[in-house]
């Protein structure tokens, strides 16, 4: 008595969990509270939310709303106790009602089909009925080639001047709903395996430097394994307007004092060592930085030359008389336009311009400004140029720096939850009941189908399968013509 | 001709077509039907050359400024679909695919009085927004092969859903019949609020100068009205805006007797709202949340951020399955799965739209 009252509680809980109001109302609720999150900023500075309270109540309220907010952990929302619980909710909740139903499906796709008697046919959602003249061993032939080329799995039963040939495809179709429901679970474990043993950080990397940790976003150290070096940081713009087309940098990993890897990366275009990898996410200037100027020069036709140099410093274009010397920097050169004198607009390399005072033979020493955007202007008038390479060292790359072991599991699961909706929303289970009676010179052919969806496909592989055997019938009977 | 030329052909002739759709199921001649689609069909080849000419413009202007990249490279960053008004075009591009589509499939040209409208409603949207036409370079975040194929599969489901919901609509318009009526009030609140929207839309245009209209629609969006510095304006608004959505619900009864007056079942309509959420739920699920997920951890390294995009394009994704769990096993019919295919295009609109319209995120380009 206590057990079956036990089973039954059980019974009760299972089938609670299996059920489709528990799914409704874990959808619904899903739905519901995920708003919250896109509307009060997450893990923002407290501030920021206050404020934004304060757009719907008053003042004084607004700071007390929040804190009943944050209690309630709408701040962190979808980190949450209450909205991981509905998560497991839904997790359990597909797990219980995939396990309650698949081993009905999957007797449904396994049992063997059956021959039905004419009058079952007659009823089935598609029907269809014709007469050949033809003899009852050559329609059979036909249908069942036809059949067959179709993809259709035919079976035979042989009665009195009559033959059925009863067919289905696609029959694990049905299944797909389940491998839909199973990816959305591995896309929940890899979540969890990036979540426990993965780490997302990030790393500001100046020009010429290495590193060999990279930052959580509570300041932990995170120790990579190996080193990594930014050779350099450079924003690409559009010619002519400052809209920045790449944002680059260029990486070294040096692993047991060697160098390894070294590639240029950019966004959408990440560098990849030992399960870490280094996204392009932002840049900036290094605070009091100093840095080398990176000129190439070329006497007129002559061998170009790199030189680095400091503010102050000379050189000479080989070949020539030109002497040079660096006496100004801009990031951003501009002309004002009211004042016509020239102005940084910015504190980032969107311009970045070097002065150079020339001394050229017979001429008064003049200063010009030499444009890494655009390196076209740098001729002089002897043909000789200076281009302005780069202000190097006072730029700084900023990485983010993830590993993530679940990624697999996730890509995994996307690839099988393609496959699954595919076949769960655009293939379909088919059946085909095909009946042969044979009658005085004729063979009546009578057609009956079913399908799990799309009943227009399945009526046009019945008109597609006819056509083909009656035409396949007529070419065999050619005197009759 | 420019792309322009065309797409103004094109624009012109969705809106004719909507009218004779609509002719045609008031007076049920079949030479107007076949009008119908063919005026859709005239639109649609307009649309779809100039959709070709804007990306070989953009392909040679990307190329100029890249020169390095190669053929296909170069042509999948050329792609029209940078910014919100690229974005539309499409849209509208897709809805009509869908709808031709489906129309063909199922042999009915009724529906086309219901699909048409929410294409001309989301042109009148990009006139009315005012956003930028230029062909716009393609920031570093856009620079991947996943931006092609993510949007297109992504504007299909969003089209299809766009088929739903003018049919789902359309069903609760049928179906109901006393305006005490839960289902009633839902419908005309639902079409009252997307009016007075678009309507508020138009007065942000006409109340701007030239000048603000290059800014971003995010700066001016619904500040003639009911975002508007003076607390009269926003009072007058939500008074006219409640007055408008009380005409709708005091005189929609009337629509239901033009409906039932034609050839329209609710059955079919709710037929067609099945067969477009069954094709838009795996497009949307597939190109918008799963490559969505790959590119997001290409670009930025973490495939889920619980950005609002993503999470309000998850909250979508909540609805629809709900709509075909209610549907296939709760055995849900009529209003209640008709209002919540309804709800499900109201996410999509805020997928869409909303999102960068009135809330910030990664996902910052209008797309």
């Amino acid at each position: 008595m206590e057990d079956k009252e036990k089973k039954d509680i059980f019974d009760r809980i299972w089938n609670f969990l299996a059920s489709v109001k528990l799914a409704v109302f874990v959808l619904i609720t899903l739905a519901l509270s995920s708003i919250i999150g896109t509307i009060v900023e997450q893990r923002a500075e407290p501030a920021t939310n206050i404020k934004l309270l304060s757009k719907f109540f008053s003042d004084d309220t607004a700071p007390t709303v929040f804190n009943i907010f944050v209690k309630l952990g709408f701040m962190d929302m979808y980190h949450s106790w209450w909205f991981v619980s509905l998560l497991v909710l839904f997790s359990i909740n597909l797990i219980v009602c995939s396990l309650e139903r698949f081993p009905k499906t999957l007797r449904l796709v396994k049992s063997p089909l059956k021959p039905l008697s004419e009058n079952a046919i007659k009823t089935l959602p598609v029907k269809k009925e014709v007469r050949v003249k033809t003899n009852l061993k050559t329609a059979r032939d036909e249908v069942f080639n036809s059949l067959t080329a179709a993809k259709y799995n035919v079976s035979e039963a042989t009665e009195e001047n009559a033959v059925q040939l009863y067919s289905q495809k696609g029959r694990y179709t049905r299944l797909g709903v389940y491998i839909v429901h199973l990816s959305i679970l591995l896309i929940f474990i890899g979540a969890i395996i990036g979540a426990r043993f993965g780490f997302r950080g990030f790393l500001n990397l100046p020009e010429g430097d290495t590193s060999s940790v990279a930052y959580a976003s509570g300041g932990k150290v995170f120790p990579l394994g190996f080193a990594v070096k930014c050779n350099w940081y450079n924003t690409k713009y559009y010619s002519e307007i400052d809209m920045p087309q790449e944002f680059q940098s260029e990486l070294v990993i040096i692993d047991g004092g060697r160098e390894v890897v070294k590639k240029t990366i950019e966004v959408n275009d990440p560098l990849t060592y030992k399960g870490i990898t280094f996204y392009q996410s932002s840049y900036g200037m290094v605070p009091n930085a100093i840095g080398d100027f990176i000129l190439r020069v070329a006497p007129a036709g002559g061998q170009e030359k790199e030189l680095r140099l400091g503010t102050g410093e000379s050189f000479e274009i080989s070949g020539t008389n030109i002497k040079g010397t660096i006496v100004n920097f801009s990031p951003a050169l501009t002309r004002d336009r009211n004042t016509g004198a020239l102005t940084s607009y910015s504190e980032n390399m969107v311009n970045p311009a070097v002065a150079i005072e020339l001394d050229e033979p017979g001429k008064d020493k003049y200063v010009a400004w030499f444009l890494n955007r655009y390196p076209e202007r740098g001729y002089l008038e002897d043909g000789s140029y200076i281009k302005f390479q780069d202000y190097w060292g006072v730029e700084y790359t900023g990485l983010q720096v993830a590993k993530d072991p679940g990624v697999g599991i996730i890509y995994f699961a996307c690839i099988i939850m393609t496959l699954g909706l595919y076949a769960a929303f655009f293939m379909s289970h088919k059946k085909l009941w095909v009946r042969l009676t044979s009658e005085k010179g004729f063979v009546r052919i009578a057609i009956g189908g079913s399908a799990s969806k799309n009943r227009l496909s399945l009526e046009r592989d019945i008109e597609k399968m006819l056509s083909k055997a009656s035409q396949a019938i007529e070419e065999r009977h050619p005197e009759k013509k | 001709m420019s792309s322009s030329t065309f797409f103004g052909i094109s624009e012109l002739s969705y809106f004719i077509a909507m009218a004779t759709y609509i002719g045609y199921i008031a007076f049920r001649k079949k030479a107007i039907g076949v009008t119908a689609t063919t005026i859709t069909i005239f639109g649609f080849l307009n649309q779809s050359i100039a959709l070709l000419i804007r990306w070989v413009d953009s392909y040679y202007f990307w190329v100029a400024s890249t020169p390095a990249t190669t053929f296909i490279e170069s042509i999948l960053r050329a792609a029209p679909l940078r910014n919100l008004y690229e974005s539309l075009v499409f849209f509208v591009w897709s809805l009509v695919l869908i709808h031709l589509i489906m129309e063909f499939k199922y042999k009915n040209r009724t529906m086309g009085a219901f699909t048409m409208p929410v294409a001309a409603l989301a042109l009148a949207f990009i006139d009315i927004s005012g956003t930028s036409k230029e062909i716009q370079p393609l920031i570093p975040a856009l620079q991947s092969n996943w931006l092609l194929f993510h949007v297109l599969l992504s504007f299909l489901g969003y089209a299809a859903f766009g088929v739903s919901f003018g049919t789902a609509a359309a069903y609760l318009v049928m179906v109901t019949d006393s305006r005490k009526e839960k289902s009633y009030i839902f419908w005309t609140i639902i079409i009252g609020v997307f009016l007075v929207i678009l309507i508020a839309m138009g007065v942000d245009f006409f109340s701007l100068t030239s000048a603000q209209r290059d800014e971003l629609i995010q700066s001016y969006f619904l500040k003639a009205t009911f975002r508007s510095q003076s607390g009269s304006i926003v009072a007058v608004s939500w008074v006219t805006a409640a007055v408008f959505i009380f005409v709708i619900w005091r005189f929609g009864l009337g629509l239901k007797k033009i409906l039932t007056s034609l050839s329209i079942t609710p059955g079919m309509l709710d037929e067609i709202t099945y067969k477009s959420i069954a094709i838009g739920f795996p497009l949307f699920t597939i190109g918008g949340l799963l490559m969505g997920a790959i590119w997001a951890n290409s670009a930025w390294g973490k495939y889920w951020t619980w950005d609002p995009k993503e999470t309000w394009s998850l909250i979508t994704w909540f609805v629809y399955a709900l709509y075909l769990h209610a549907r296939f096993v709760a055995g849900w019919r009529g209003k209640r799965v008709a209002i919540l295919a309804v709800i499900g295009f109201v996410a999509v609109i805020f997928t869409y739209l909303g999102v960068n319209l009135l809330l910030s995120g990664l996902h910052a380009y209008g797309g």
